[in-house]
């Protein structure tokens, strides 16, 4: 079983919350947020083994190029450009497709494959630790997203999805069985957290909430909760401590408080999607 | 010329720094360019000069009737989005290489519809911002977009402010290159450094001057010496250093800008760094 834990906003603590609710559950935990893959400065899992994400490429034989163009003209990425001397290819704008191979009729075109991030995994006890990392400078972290996704560990997975709403985490809930939105109850949190539920819903996920940084003044998340009948899974309070802990790059769940917090979460998520 | 603000790390205060020095900097053109979740045009009532529908990408669409399910597309499709004639939009990257192959002629590929883009006027000057579809793909093409609509309705001399996404992918790319300079908003956390390395990174990458501002620096003195050492190790201009303070929450929550508040500490902070920022940006000669 595979929960997604998302968020619209960025920086409400999906990396909080899915760093601390593994280590209360026992469940794997994979970053998928691969332009910023954060959880392993938290969790330190050890042993990790590393390798590399690649991605197809075309390369151009220039002795049977007749620089007909036809390559160029298909690509929708515009990856490829023909110019008087030869076909350039922008590597960064290439998706891999292929189609421009399908276009030669020179037989000039091949495929070479080029690194673009890279999965790592180790392991926390018995926990999974796995992430991915995409290279700085390159565009597209769906390719490294779906290799980490694709053959996941037994078990219970919380995936640390990336923030928004566009292609990284419509990659990531395509692997998802559940969704936990983690939210902040500023006017900004509540904005972007209704944004999140509608793509969850796109994808007819079960889905819950959980409010970080509360406070008992800021009740709008709740009433929005209740309105659109969205189960809250609990509230994680602010103070000065548990920034501490947090930004030394610590787990909260060293807090006693903090602790009893993250196992009446993990139960209630228990409840909410059943798992044995 | 344009200062695109960028954090890597989510939720630094990236919109609450944008907003802040718009602000300040008065005659300015602001750019919403975190697609994903925009949140500066809250702050601000006005009226949609500009209203267009926004095509970021394309999709695979096929005619039922005279497909025969032979499969050569599924075949053919890198990213598993076709089987059968049958296409999963949320896989779908648009390339057209089931329209290639198809036998009987029946794929083609059709514009999809990412966002509505505006240009608002309000009494504090233009917004270009977007409302995405959820989901969508193409974010990078579409910041390039609300760029462009910036600079239209940007005089010569008119400073352009960016309000870019987290991360370092291609909306971020989209926003970074080709801007005159970088503020990069990072907070005192282990994971905020970690991020303001990829950023800077990515900068360092596109070549574009780079500053950068810790936000909240007094809630972790030890990891903002970090951030420093960092800064002038690898050349990188720190220019603000933002304490604590609840009355930006307060702000934001009643949809103020925090430069109102004469008594916030951030407030005082963040003026004394527009005036550092202002000197690197007229030093790039206006």
């Amino acid at each position: 079983m595979n929960i997604a834990i998302l968020s619209g906003k960025g920086g409400t603590g999906k990396t909080t919350v899915s760093t601390n609710l593994s280590l209360v559950t026992g469940s794997n935990y994979i970053d998928c947020d691969v332009e910023e893959p954060n959880g392993f400065i938290f969790l330190k899992p050890s042993q990790i083994a590393s390798r590399e994400v690649k991605m197809d490429y075309p390369l151009v034989d220039t002795n049977l190029c007749a620089l007909c163009g036809a390559c160029a003209k298909v690509c929708q990425f515009n990856a490829l450009v023909r110019t008087k001397k030869k076909i350039t290819l922008f590597e960064k704008l290439c998706h891999g497709c292929r189609a421009c191979g399908l276009m030669c009729n020179h037989g000039a075109l091949t495929f070479g494959k080029r690194v673009v991030g890279r999965i790592e995994e180790g392991t926390l006890w018995d926990i999974v630790c796995k992430r991915g990392i995409l290279n700085v400078g390159e565009l597209m972290a769906v390719p490294v997203i779906k290799e980490l996704l694709t053959n996941l560990p037994e078990g219970v997975n919380l995936l640390d999805c990336s923030p928004g709403t566009s292609c990284n985490v419509v990659c990531s809930l395509q692997y998802a069985d559940s969704a936990v939105l983690v939210t902040e109850p500023s006017l900004f949190g509540l904005h972007d957290l209704k944004m999140a539920v509608q793509l969850v819903r796109c994808f007819n996920l079960p889905l819950s909430v959980i409010i970080n940084k509360y406070n008992r003044e800021d009740d709008r998340i709740e009433r929005y909760c209740q309105q659109e009948n969205i189960r809250v899974l609990g509230v994680i309070p602010y103070d000065r401590e548990v920034v501490r802990v947090y930004s030394s790059g610590k787990m909260v769940v060293q807090l006693p408080e903090y602790r009893e917090r993250f196992e009446k979460i993990a139960k209630n998520l228990r409840e909410v999607f059943p798992w044995n | 010329m344009e200062l695109a603000v960028i954090s890597g790390k989510g939720g630094t205060g990236k919109t609450t720094i944008a907003l802040a020095l718009a602000e300040l900097a008065g005659n300015v053109v602001k750019a919403d360019c975190d697609v994903d979740a925009p949140n500066l045009h809250l702050f601000y009532r006005g009226k949609d000069l500009v209203t267009q529908s926004f095509s970021g990408e394309k999709i695979a669409v096929v005619n039922k009737e005279n497909c025969t399910a032979c499969n050569k597309c599924g075949d053919v499709c890198q990213f598993y989005a076709i089987q059968n004639g049958e296409v999963n939009p949320f896989k779908c990257e648009g390339c057209g290489a089931c329209v290639l192959v198809c036998p009987q002629k029946v794929i083609s590929l059709r514009d999809e519809k990412t966002a509505d883009v505006y240009v608002t006027e309000t009494d504090k000057g233009i917004i270009s911002r977007a409302r995405m579809e959820i989901g969508s793909e193409g974010s990078g093409k579409l910041v390039t977009k609300l760029r462009d609509n910036a600079k239209k309705f940007a005089q010569e001399n008119t400073l352009i402010i960016i309000d870019g996404s987290p991360g370092i992918g291609c909306s971020v790319i989209a926003s970074v290159t080709g801007s005159d300079g970088v503020l990069i908003v990072t907070e005192p956390t282990q994971s905020g450094l970690e991020d303001l390395k990829r950023a800077a990174e990515l900068c360092r990458h596109f070549g574009v001057l780079t500053l950068v501002c810790i936000n909240k620096y007094d809630i972790n003195e030890e990891i903002s010496e970090k951030i420093e050492g960092y800064c002038i190790k690898n050349n990188v201009n720190l220019v603000g250093r933002i304490p604590y303070d609840d009355m930006v929450v307060k702000a934001i929550n009643n949809l103020q800008p925090i430069i109102y508040f004469e008594n916030s500490k951030a407030n005082q902070a963040i003026r004394q760094m527009w005036h550092k920022i202002c000197l690197y940006l007229n030093s790039f000669g206006k």
